[in-house]
């Protein structure tokens, strides 16, 4: 009986390089939300209230994007 | 004969065969690879959770806007017209001891009050009246008096700018409004 093989296999060394991959795109979003922070702190130092709510939208959608693909990443190796 | 999985020898940084590696390389040897891909993954994970603390400060912001009240500005006597002459600053605080403001006599009949606090990193900001500029000397940061808006430097917005009532010869102050431009 053939063994069954549902998954395949990623050596390592491409795991790493995906990794790496998945790495500078977390960056990216994560200078991203430094900014958004930022911005939102002097708009509301500057008394501006109507930005408040789209930027923590933003924000928490910039999130669920690094959570998913950390997500990937422990998928991968398993 | 079992063929062992690549992912599973151990590969010394150096890269030189086993037998070439110091003896106490032999002794504790490391899965190097594998140890490059657990710390690039914890870095990973690191990242995420500074990404979940960034979402908390733009909450913590929302929060402080939506809910927080708005202030009640109490009116203030903060000097007479008759005791500040064309060109002149008061130095005065409204509503409370931390809150330094400037109050210019502009023209004759022009009375201007501004935060002294620079938007940029708070520093003391110089009325100079006959340039018709606020100064700020920490990082040469401009501001117009007429208005209060950023003319030039670092500053990332206008003087908030205290609103003023003058009946007869007495001026109150009633408020300050933010600004983001």
């Amino acid at each position: 009986m053939r063994a069954h093989r549902d998954r395949r296999y990623i050596p390592r060394f491409q795991r790493t390089t995906i990794l790496l991959g998945i790495l500078c795109v977390v960056v990216l979003i994560v200078v991203v939300q430094l900014w958004l922070l930022t911005a939102t702190m002097n708009a509301y130092l500057g008394g501006e209230r109507d930005l408040l709510l789209a930027a923590l939208i933003v924000s928490a959608l910039c999130f669920a994007l690094n959570l998913g693909l950390l997500r990937y990443v422990y998928k991968l190796d398993r | 004969m079992s063929v062992r999985d690549p992912d599973e020898l151990s590969v010394p940084p150096d890269g030189r065969p086993a037998s070439e590696q110091p003896q106490w390389r032999k002794d504790f040897p490391i899965d190097w690879p594998q140890d490059t891909y657990i710390s690039r993954r914890e870095l990973g994970k690191f990242l995420v959770l500074t990404s979940f603390a960034f979402v908390v400060g733009q909450a913590w912001i929302w929060i402080k806007g939506w809910f927080g009240r708005a202030p009640k500005w109490p009116v203030t006597k903060i000097g007479r017209v008759s005791e500040i002459s064309v060109g002149e600053t008061l130095l005065f605080h409204y509503p409370d001891k931390l809150h330094p403001r400037l109050l210019v006599r502009a023209s004759e009949h022009e009375l201007l009050a501004y935060d002294q606090k620079c938007t940029h990193l708070s520093c003391p900001v110089i009325a100079e009246v006959d340039k018709s500029i606020f100064y700020c000397p920490c990082h040469h940061g401009t501001f117009d008096l007429k208005t209060g808006r950023v003319i030039s430097g670092p500053p990332p917005r206008p003087l908030p700018k205290v609103k003023l009532r003058v009946q007869g010869d007495e001026i109150f102050a009633v408020g300050v409004e933010d600004r983001m431009s």
